[in-house]
């Protein structure tokens, strides 16, 4: 048997819930796909870890893969998994989210997660609007595009979600895209493995929405485009930043140590006990 | 120290907010995440000593609706967690209870009441959340909602909101007004006092043949921790018995109706409340929260006096106690609702009134309580 057939053997409803939402061509299916392999390769047990979501194409991810699985509410799967993981610091908790349930709705619950440094991984797939509903503007929709909300043009700016990981104090955060799949593999598997809250933002493409109200043509056409605006860590360093104008990196952006929320608790619950007695 | 009886016990001057996390710990409260908001705060600093000399888990969230997410998290991961908040705190809530409901996790939300609208009158009471309490969230949903008038029924009613969430898998709200909140009095632990503890009831087959939300003669299925080897899917979409969504017309329909039968069926086991001299009363007060403290002192006033008053004091406000209220209504000519809303009990008693008394209100809410002598007015007034 191929490996992947293994694979979607073991960790996929592939008899209880396909087929699946998801339009053909969607970049969500191959960040899925990165997400089981890094999980398999990471040797966790199925029972062990938790797949939350929130609202969107993203949310919807969890149903199809056999973990104990959570579909929250709108923009809030941070918080829920905050309480997994307090809960049961044993499980390993991983994240799944859209751009407007992350930035836009959850960007409050995003900022004090990366604050919290609680042990979660979040998974943001990133393509620039709100597909589900049929393409609305979201919060990483760059200045001029089209969207349904801005049939004109678009005049806010956007958000850099890695950029504001970072900025709001997260330990990891890795960028990637669905083009470049081996990297995304890596990406994840160095972020479930690290200790802290870990960020990979996963720049995805909505041909159905965003491709085709901006004229940006099929699925394998906008995978091109991020092919071309996708520069490596390494290589930005030795980039003018004329060069890297309309460019983005891939790669780690950021790997540090910092104290873990859950080893910071368990002081607080010793100072606790030696205080009462 | 001992009583009279030789009966060892020991004594607090507490405050309702300190006696409601006494009652959650024991009840076996291990989690809690909250925000600050007046009058609720105390409950967060309460919980914040007590809960890590215990190995529980304090968190202060970036928000109320954060707040209540964690909570349901921290129940689903299997440990009996609890939040607490005012008026406009529980108004940021209310997605997630609803949340709570449909995936049917057992959580207990403390609201304190403050005047409203918005942010009304921070540090003064009122118990104009009953509606809030019961319809709140969207959809159509069951809810219990207990609401104590004392520091021991804030004790009492707490352990009791856990372990009917825990039995029922569904949110349970206390609702208490500033008053109940902030009062101090005494209050008496029992060293040989049996507190009975409800915990959910796990699923006992292997987990191929779990099925995590089928109907059982309860209502109520088993309940699965996450990481217990039973993996299945939680969903805040209408879901069936497998726990996956559905749009099918024949599985929407039984568990929606399934949701409120498993609250409905088991009515009489919901219903906490006294009745104090109203066998023989001509009129009957039915009060709740800190105005039943206020009817109870205008009531032996009244007694004195020679006047055949009684009161119906209402511990638990949703499911509506119907048969209590049905029990006054026919023996007495009288009703009086006194209450600091514009009249959200009142108008479930004229509800269910089929005519067989008058029924008449108070309505104060200038941020002040009910007092005994306004009470005893209106009784004059009507008798």
């Amino acid at each position: 048997m191929p490996e992947i057939t293994k694979l979607i053997h073991k960790y996929l409803r592939h008899d209880k819930k396909f087929p699946h939402v998801w339009c053909p061509g969607c970049g969500i299916g191959i960040m899925l796909g990165a997400l089981i392999r890094a999980i398999d390769r990471c040797g966790f047990t199925k029972d062990e870890i938790v797949l939350v979501s929130g609202i969107g194409c993203t949310g919807r991810l969890p149903v199809y893969v056999d973990f104990n699985t959570l579909h929250t509410t709108h923009g809030r799967a941070l918080a829920f998994a905050t309480g997994v993981k307090l809960a049961n610091p044993k499980l390993k908790v991983i994240v799944v989210m859209g751009d407007g349930d992350a930035v836009a709705i959850g960007g409050n619950h995003f900022i004090h997660a990366a604050r919290r440094n609680i042990d979660l991984t979040a998974i943001i797939v990133n393509n620039s609007i709100y597909g589900m509903t049929g393409g609305q503007y979201s919060p990483t929709t760059p200045y001029g595009m089209k969207t349904t909300t801005s049939s004109y043009t678009h005049i806010e700016q956007a958000f850099s979600i890695s950029e504001l990981a970072v900025t709001a104090g997260a330990p990891f955060v890795g960028r990637g895209t669905v083009y470049h799949a081996k990297l995304l593999d890596s990406l994840m598997e160095k972020a479930f493995m690290k200790k802290g809250f870990a960020v990979v933002e996963v720049i995805s493409h909505c041909h159905t929405q965003f491709g085709k109200l901006n004229k940006m043509g099929s699925a394998v056409e906008m995978m091109q485009w991020q092919r071309d605006h996708a520069v490596t860590v390494e290589k930005a360093a030795n980039m003018t930043e004329e060069e890297l104008k309309n460019k983005f990196k891939i790669g780690v952006l950021i790997d540090k140590d910092l104290p873990v929320y859950l080893d910071e608790y368990e002081k607080i619950r010793e100072m606790a006990k030696t205080k009462n007695k | 120290m001992k009583n009279k009886k030789n009966r060892p016990y020991r004594e607090f001057l507490l405050q309702g907010n300190e006696a409601i996390v006494e009652g959650a710990i024991k009840a076996g409260c291990r989690f809690f995440a909250g925000y600050p908001i007046t009058p609720a705060t105390e409950i967060s600093e309460a919980m914040s000593v007590k809960l890590p000399q215990v190995d529980g888990t304090f968190i202060q969230m970036e928000d109320e609706i954060a707040s209540i997410a964690a909570v349901i998290g921290a129940s689903l991961a299997g440990v009996k967690s609890m939040t607490a908040t005012s008026g406009p705190g529980f108004s940021l809530m209310q997605e997630n209870i609803g949340f709570a409901i449909m995936a049917e996790v057992p959580c207990v939300i403390v609201d304190a009441m403050r005047g409203g609208p918005s942010t009304g009158l921070p540090t003064s009471p009122s118990q104009s959340d009953v509606m809030q309490a019961r319809w709140g969230t969207h959809g159509d949903h069951p809810i219990i909602v207990l609401c104590p008038s004392t520091v021991r029924e804030c004790y009492d009613l707490t352990i009791k909101a856990f372990n009917l969430s825990e039995k029922f898998r569904n949110p349970v709200i206390l609702l208490v007004d500033e008053v109940v909140a902030h009062m101090r009095e005494k209050i008496t632990f029992y060293d040989d006092e049996e507190v009975e503890i409800f915990n959910r009831i796990k699923p006992n087959m292997p987990p191929e043949w779990y099925i995590p939300y089928v109907d059982t003669p309860s209502g109520v299925p088993p309940m699965a921790n996450f990481g217990e080897g039973y993996r299945y899917h939680v969903t805040g979409l209408t879901h069936d018995i497998r726990g996956f969504p559905t749009s099918r017309p024949d599985e929407i329909d039984p568990f929606i109706r399934r949701l409120f039968r498993k609250i409905s069926q088991h009515f009489s086991e919901l219903q906490f409340g006294d009745f104090y001299e109203t066998d023989d009363a001509d009129i009957t007060i039915i009060a709740y929260g800190c105005v039943a403290r206020s009817a109870k002192r205008a009531v032996i006033d009244a007694r004195q006096k020679g006047l055949k008053v009684g009161l119906l004091k209402l511990n638990t406000l949703w499911p509506f106690m119907r048969t209590a209220v049905e029990r006054v209504l026919n023996t007495s000519k009288i009703i009086i609702v006194p209450e600091m809303n514009m009249g959200q009990i009142s108008r479930e008693v004229k509800r269910v009134n089929k005519g067989s008394s008058k029924v008449f209100t108070i309505n104060k809410v200038d941020g002040t309580i009910i007092t005994p002598q306004e009470i005893q007015a209106r009784i004059k007034e009507v008798a």
